[in-house]
């Protein structure tokens, strides 16, 4: 793990790359890495996040200013801006069920190949996508879902990178933290090695790649 | 009593102590305001958090700690969080006893369409259809008709949330079960005859003999 400025680290992303973004209607979200990301205009981004947030908040910031060609999310309902982009085929947005969402992120950091789902059979999900009956029961394959970069979000990181989320912020931050090549974290809090209790620490240090230094 | 109390009070009583309970956005949500403070029912908000709290008193709202639609909440004591592959695996891996959730159609198998309408309103699915598809039970708390249209129809014509139909639909008007693919009227509201029930109702309901009155 590095200890980088937020600057260096967005630096690395280059335009055009893949980026999950952890957090829930914009609770969990590295806002810092978000605002970073716009003040370089990182354009033709391909987002992988649960959801759209509300425009100046989470990865809402990032519709607002352009930047996201492509999008895989669960519910953008609540961002007229993203909605307004999708109908208007300025993105490319496949939306997915929740809880396939996570498993093909957790999928993808785990090694699988994929999973089976009984979620979205006989549903407008299932198109294009094999069906597979195990014990009688019918589920869809959904393939693993990796990104070049994770951008998550924790309560607590240690100097070593060991990671703690709080509450309901930590939602799919630790999943992705699995399935990036490159994983960058913002904390609320770095606290010294120890402060987490080996039992309590969520995402284990060699997960993380860089983690931002305080401003 | 409003239409939307009528639901939440009837709804409320399908929960019993020990349930673990995912309530959805609109009517379901309000069904929390109905169950009484002695049934120990665990609710779970699907963004992470088993024993949902009631909205934190001024000021003392966290940040950190808010429903699946962003909005401030309380934890009970006795809560925990989790990350979103576990609250999923709670939902689909059939551990969450009950779910309550708005709909736009339920059709006569019990089919349940509540995420989208083509060419209006694309918004996503979110957490539905892991809900309609994991969940031990699943109840539709919505009105029976809108604009005049009866929700309750012979074959939805909305996409559907799920192939596997739904266990109860609880509207404003009457309670509808859907054991074997037909659908029974269970209770009527309170002053709402047999026969106006199936006067605004756009499917073949069967009708036994003896309908209950909704105890709300």
């Amino acid at each position: 793990m590095k200890t980088v400025s937020v600057e260096e680290a967005v630096a690395m992303i280059p335009k055009g790359a893949s980026v999950m973004v952890g957090g829930f209607m914009g609770v969990g979200t590295p806002e810092r890495l978000l605002d970073e990301i716009v003040r370089q205009n990182k354009t033709g981004l391909t987002l992988i996040s649960n959801d759209a947030a509300i425009p100046g908040k989470g990865v809402g910031k990032l519709f607002e200013a352009g930047l996201v060609s492509r999008l895989t999310a669960t519910h953008i309902g609540l961002n007229p801006k993203a909605q307004q982009q999708m109908l208007t085929n300025q993105i490319a947005v496949d939306l997915i069920p929740q809880g396939t969402f996570a498993e093909r992120i957790r999928a993808g950091g785990c090694g699988l190949g994929g999973v089976l789902t009984p979620t979205g059979v006989g549903t407008l999900v299932a198109e294009g996508k094999r069906q597979i009956e195990v014990d009688g029961k019918p589920f869809l394959l959904e393939t693993a879902l990796r990104a070049q970069f994770a951008l998550v979000h924790a309560f607590l990181a240690d100097y070593l990178g060991n990671l703690a989320y709080a509450l309901t912020s930590r939602n799919f931050n630790p999943v992705m933290a699995m399935a990036a090549d490159t994983v960058i974290v913002t904390a609320e809090n770095i606290v010294p090695v120890g402060v987490i209790a080996p039992d309590h620490v969520m995402t284990p240090a060699p997960l993380v790649d860089y983690l931002i230094a305080n401003g | 009593m409003d239409a939307q109390t009528i639901i939440a009070r009837r709804v409320a009583k399908e929960l019993h102590s020990g349930d673990l309970v995912n309530l959805g956005i609109g009517i379901p949500t309000l069904v929390a305001n109905y169950v009484s403070a002695d049934l120990k029912v665990f609710f779970q908000s699907e963004n992470g958090l088993i024993g949902t709290g009631p909205i934190p008193e001024q000021g003392m709202a966290h940040p950190l700690l808010t429903d699946a639609g962003g909005r401030p909440i309380s934890a009970l004591p006795g809560a925990s969080t989790f990350d979103s592959a576990m609250s999923f695996g709670l939902i689909r891996g059939g551990h969450v006893d009950v779910t309550v959730l708005g709909g736009l159609q339920v059709d006569a198998h019990g089919h349940l369409a509540n995420w989208m309408i083509p060419g209006k309103m694309v918004p996503g699915m979110g957490g539905a259809m892991d809900l309609v598809s994991g969940a031990k039970r699943v109840i539709v708390a919505m009105q029976h008709a809108a604009k005049g249209k009866s929700k309750i129809v012979r074959k939805c014509n909305l996409p559907l949330s799920s192939a596997r139909p739904v266990n109860m639909v609880v509207t404003d008007m009457a309670v509808i079960v859907f054991p074997d693919g037909k659908a029974p009227l269970l209770e009527t509201a309170p002053g709402v005859s047999v026969s106006e029930i199936i006067a605004v109702t756009d499917a073949e309901l069967v009708i036994p003999d003896d309908v209950g009155e909704m105890q709300i």
